[in-house]
């Protein structure tokens, strides 16, 4: 028999997309064709595929060779059909027995001597093939680790392409030794958490600045929103560090939505694949916005997807193009971001929190006027880079004021990000225990009608709301956001009820009100 | 009267050398035919002068340009005329003519000017409105320059008790600078006030107009209420040029260690008088009180209805912003009462938040 088909697998955007991949050996003039809408590199396989298959010692006859990639309205891209094309070249040579490919999916890139490299997106292939009740698939070796976070897939790792073959031959990889497999699998999880908190800095390291900490606590807890105001040198950049290092742990379904989105980018590590840490990401204001919401012909995810679950964090946050800024506003109410192409529409996961640092005015030293030389003007001018619906979305805003002497030398050391991260996690517990079954994980992303079921308010409390709409001149959005936070603050209190002291908290914290941004 | 306009829109003759002209001439129109010949004999003239003029009179655009201005609902005063402000006569550079938007300072009502730095704290922004208010109320015309801080702060206070206050521009009289004070010059013309300035209409805020349009301001004047000045605040300027037409300074003391009123505090030292209460001031000048709030007293007494924690933090903030951490350090309250109370006293009117975490009292 002269023909074979494999089955192989693309990434558009974050969607796995199956493909079948045929190759047929005829007898006739001795040219290789490939066909089904193939973008350059793919078309570049077939040199790679003839010199690999050459180069691992297997006969390669002069015959007409036709390869098809279907379905053929899928462009093709990336380098991740080599091993695929070659095993179905060498099934339709007759060096592969054909029955043993039915429930095989292969996936990996070819060098010229064989070998077998590293693949993006092993990760969301894998899950989706046991979706599709596909239970063996061959990857490269490097991604092996990666494939393995899919309980009840059967993954083989390969080496090279003579690998691939043996397994497919006699159903198993023969030159594996036992000493290379156990090195791969011994990545030991306690290990690699304790490293990631020695690397960040801590709360306790950061003296004075109680309003700072409570706010980030209160922000970590709820998931909500963090803009810190502050002169150079109060220690704002520091405190958004700290703020990676009590976030709450991940579960297996949100590590493994976050690693899906590492794995598609090809940022993940091949000894410990399993994201199992929220991701910080801090974002320099030079960023475009591709950078930031994702793009290209076929859109990559952006740093807001990268933050999915964790945080991301905008250093000198008036020094950022506003155009860029304001891209954030919807995926910031959606926690998602759609992004629309001629041929498709894309949705990435974008449930970040944002965490923000900024001064108050172009020298830092507003509103002490003894020290600030910025005219109005130039204050004025600062703060207009960001648009008013831009801090409508910010939950708590805070001041983090220029360090005193004596808290500087002060011997008393303050509260550690462990004893701070049990607390967040106690709150976030209770969230989730509340909004079980609906989707819901954080009081954040609660929606108007989440609002009246979850965070109903008494007489006293209603009054409360009132006078603060209309004296402080909050928006609609603002209000929800303060009710909200009031909710993760009583939740923090361990109540039931939002009471009066909760919400004037959270009032508190609101973001600076308009006088401010006019002057 | 379009020959007055055309003189007084030459640009680079000094307002006092137009002055004599126009006496020795009699009219603006003859100075329009004027030989140049006729010109040399003026000693006062430099050569300079001469060519401007000469330059002037092939202009003749100035017509349609008087028209569109009266289209514009400008008046234009010239210093030959009847309703030229008698007190700004006296003065030794009084300008040539004002371009004038709704009315113009009356002779009898006292005027008091209310300057200061633009850069103000709310101690200072809080007494601006204050006097401006309370002086406003008992008829006394406010006359300021509109730029931002205190200058805009003794107009809206003039405002508020429905008194009369005029602003002295450094631009055109049609142009609002600075642009954020487009309410404040549209309610200084409603509420019966004026607009005035030195330079034709369309002139735009060019720096060097503003140190002159100073003289117009305390010329205009009987007194000058100094509210707060740094050590080289332009308001010093001012006073200057007041002390020079004789006018009384006042300035209101402030504490010895803002910067910002470091220049009032010299000012009283060497002379100036103490700004107390605007009620001190209008029975020094003879003025009867009408109206004068009770707002202070009033005060006081709902201060007593706050609970003891409120009362404390409270007890703490004054007119000079201070942040939370301060407040925290004073009142030995942990952060989240404090905000507690913070925000409660704001609910109720107490304090403002000026800049996030950064509170005054507010009344």
């Amino acid at each position: 028999m002269s023909f074979s088909t494999v089955l192989s697998a693309a990434i558009e955007g974050l969607k796995v997309e199956f493909v079948q991949v045929e190759a047929d050996v005829s007898n006739g003039l001795p040219v290789f064709h490939m066909v089904g809408y193939l973008s350059s590199e793919v078309k570049e396989a077939g040199e790679r595929v003839r010199t690999a298959i050459k180069n691992s010692g297997f006969e390669y006859p002069a015959k007409r060779t036709v390869i098809n990639l279907s379905p053929a309205t899928l462009r093709k891209r990336g380098a991740s059909f080599d091993l695929p094309i070659a095993v179905s070249i060498l099934a339709s040579l007759g060096q592969i027995p054909m029955r043993n490919m039915g429930e095989c999916l292969i996936i990996g890139e070819l060098s010229l001597d064989g070998r077998v490299r590293k693949v993006p997106g092993i990760l969301p292939v894998a899950m989706e093939a046991l979706e599709n009740g596909i239970t063996c698939c061959i990857v490269p070796k490097e991604n092996e680790a990666e494939g393995n976070l899919v309980s009840g897939m059967r993954v083989i790792g390969v080496e090279n392409l003579q690998d691939a073959v043996a397994f497919l031959k006699v159903g198993k990889v023969c030159d594996l030794s036992d000493e290379t497999r156990k090195k791969k699998k011994c990545y030991d999880f306690q290990s690699i958490k304790e490293e990631n908190d020695r690397s960040l800095p801590d709360f306790s390291q950061i003296k004075g600045q109680e309003n700072v900490k409570r706010a980030a606590e209160i922000a970590v807890s709820g998931g909500h929103n963090l803009l810190m105001i502050g002169p150079p040198g109060s220690g704002k950049s520091m405190t958004a560090k700290c703020i990676a290092g009590i976030l709450p742990p991940l579960d297996l379904k949100e590590s493994m939505d976050i690693t899906k989105i590492y794995s598609v980018l090809g940022l993940l590590k091949e000894e410990a694949p399993l994201i199992q840490e929220r991701p910080f990401r801090e974002v320099h204001h030079t960023a475009t916005r591709a950078a930031l919401i994702g793009g290209g012909t076929v859109p990559r995810p952006g740093e807001i997807s990268l933050a999915h679950g964790g945080v991301l964090f905008f250093d000198e946050l008036p020094e950022f193009r506003k155009s860029v800024l304001e891209v954030l506003r919807q995926p910031l109410e959606d926690r998602s971001i759609r992004i629309s192409r001629t041929y498709g529409n894309y949705v990435f996961p974008a449930d970040f929190m944002l965490v923000a640092a900024m001064n108050p005015c172009p020298c830092g030293c507003y509103p002490d006027l003894e020290k600030c030389t910025c005219t109005p003007a130039q204050i004025q001018m600062y703060l207009n880079r960001i648009s008013r619906p831009f801090l409508d979305r910010i939950d708590l805003c805070v001041e983090a004021p220029r360090i005193r002497y004596e808290e500087l030398t002060e011997e008393k050391k303050s509260e550690s990000s462990v004893e701070i991260r049990k607390r967040v996690y106690q709150a976030r517990k209770i969230q989730k225990e509340r909004y079980r079954g609906t989707g819901i994980t954080t009081n954040a992303m609660l929606g108007a009608d989440d609002i009246k079921k979850y965070c109903g308010l008494g007489p006293a409390e209603n009054k409360l709301m009132e006078r603060a709409f209309t004296m402080m001149e909050l928006t609609v959005r603002a209000y929800h956001r303060i009710i909200k936070t009031a909710r993760t603050i009583a939740d923090m209190d361990g109540g039931e009820k939002i009471e009066e002291k909760h919400l004037r908290e959270a009032l508190g914290y609101r973001m600076v009100d308009k006088k401010y941004w006019r002057r | 009267m379009e020959y007055e306009f055309w003189l007084a829109g030459i640009q680079g003759v000094a307002a006092h050398k137009k002055i004599t002209l126009r006496e020795c001439m009699k009219t603006a129109e003859a100075i329009y035919y004027i030989e140049e010949t006729q010109l040399q004999h003026f000693e006062f003239l430099n050569e300079n002068d001469r060519n401007k003029i000469m330059q002037a009179q092939k202009n003749s655009r100035f017509r349609t340009d008087y028209e569109r201005m009266n289209e514009k609902g400008i008046r234009f005063v010239s210093f030959f005329s009847e309703e030229y402000p008698q007190n700004l006569k006296e003065i030794t550079d009084p300008p040539y003519a004002l371009y004038v938007k709704g009315s113009l300072p009356s002779g009898k009502a006292k005027k008091a000017a209310i300057i200061g730095a633009r850069r103000c704290t709310p101690y200072g922004e809080k007494y601006a409105i204050d006097f401006a208010r309370a002086l406003a109320a008992c008829g006394v015309e406010i006359i300021s320059g509109m730029a931002r801080g205190i200058d805009g702060m003794g107009h809206r206070g003039a405002l508020l008790s429905g008194g009369k206050t005029y602003a002295v521009l450094g631009s055109g009289v049609d142009v609002c600078y600075p642009r954020e004070h487009i309410g404040l010059y549209v309610d200084i013309l409603e509420q019966g006030g004026g607009i005035l300035s030195e330079q034709p209409p369309g002139t735009a805020p060019l720096a060097h107009n503003f140190p002159a349009r100073n003289r117009i301001i305390s010329g205009l004047s009987d007194v000058i209420l100094v509210m707060e000045a740094g050590k080289k605040s332009g308001s010093l300027i001012t006073v200057d040029l007041a002390l020079e037409q004789g006018r009384d300074i006042y300035a209101l003391p402030g504490p010895v260690n803002s910067a910002l009123s470091d220049g009032c505090n010299r000012l009283i030292r060497q002379g100036a008088g103490i700004l107390l209460s605007p009620e001190a001031l209008l029975e020094e000048w003879g003025i009867e009180k009408s109206g004068v709030s009770e707002g202070s007293k009033k005060k006081i007494k709902n201060e007593k209805m706050l609970e003891s924690g409120e009362k404390l933090v409270y007890s703490c903030l004054g007119l000079y912003p201070k942040n939370l951490d301060q407040l925290v350090s004073e009142t030995k309250l942990n952060i989240k009462e404090v905000l507690e109370k913070l925000v409660s006293l704001e609910l109720q009117g107490y304090v403002r938040e000026i800049s996030k975490n950064h509170y005054i009292i507010s009344e």
